[in-house]
């Protein structure tokens, strides 16, 4: 039951994006940028822990997830040392996912060719 | 020559770019992202009776599934499916990799530095700007709450 929750919802989150490109015009990035916002706000309002509860990576792997990670690794961060926390939290949690992208990026760069997008 | 105004001219561009179906993009947004959330799952579980905890297990599934989207997009094939799939490539955390990955390798000829490196941000930046600053708001909503 686990596998199809997370394909039915985190299939769900994606048909919102494509929704919002078809009808609204956003662009992708725009539409990155508001799932992480969402997220973010989704998770303060303590919406989005239920969710991951109950989908998995079908909640967390979609980018609301990251915006998730970043309102509780905030909240951590917070309740550890108060208004420090709020520097240092976000990036806390968003470390791990950011690195390995990065380092993904790079060694891809290193490594393939620039090919003909079409 | 007629000033045309920004309405008229989204009606205009809306006329002149082709119909895009809805249904089937959205059931291929539907599909597709369904299939990375559900390999994102399987992964999970996979790193948990590996022995990963909770919090570690989550950040394995990441990296994993950002390397494996590297992997793909400089193969060529994340682009591919990316067209036809649309958001379902978009939203998982494969097309925040895709994003920071695809413009590394196009603009490796502009060099490692103002190519590569600065490059790579040109769309995964704003995503951690926004997000950072969200959550600065509820961090700092938390702790002036904390003061009361």
């Amino acid at each position: 039951m686990n596998y199809f929750w997370a394909f039915v919802v985190g299939g769900g989150l994606c048909v919102v994006g494509q929704l919002l490109i078809d009808l609204t015009a956003m662009t992708p990035a725009r539409v990155l940028v508001g799932y992480v916002t969402a997220g973010v706000a989704l998770s303060a309002l303590g919406l989005y822990g239920p969710l991951v509860d109950f989908a998995g990576a079908g909640a967390t792997v979609p980018l609301l997830g990251f915006g998730h990670l970043l309102a509780q690794g905030m909240a951590e961060a917070v309740a550890q040392d108060g208004l420090a926390g709020v520097l240092t939290g976000g990036f806390s949690a968003a470390a791990g996912g950011v690195a390995a992208s990065l380092t993904a990026g790079f060694a891809a760069a290193l490594l393939a060719r620039s090919k003909d997008q079409n | 020559m007629k000033k045309i105004s920004p309405a008229e001219y989204g009606r205009m561009a809306r006329r002149a770019s082709p119909a895009s179906a809805l249904g089937p993009n959205c059931l291929w947004a539907f599909f597709t992202g369904g299939s990375i959330c559900l390999v994102g799952e399987v992964l999970s579980i996979l790193w948990r009776s590996a022995g990963l905890e909770e919090e570690t297990a989550a950040l394995a599934v990441s990296a994993s599934l950002i390397f494996l989207s590297a992997l793909f997009t400089a193969l060529g094939w994340y682009q591919k499916l990316a067209r036809r799939a649309g958001a379902g490539t978009l939203v998982p955390i494969t097309g925040f990799a895709n994003a920071v990955v695809s413009p590394a390798i196009e603009f490796k000829c502009e060099g490692l530095v103002t190519g590569v490196a600065a490059k790579m941000f040109v769309i995964a930046g704003p995503v951690i700007v926004y997000g950072i600053l969200a959550s600065e708001v509820y961090g700092l909503l938390l702790w002036l709450s904390s003061l009361l």
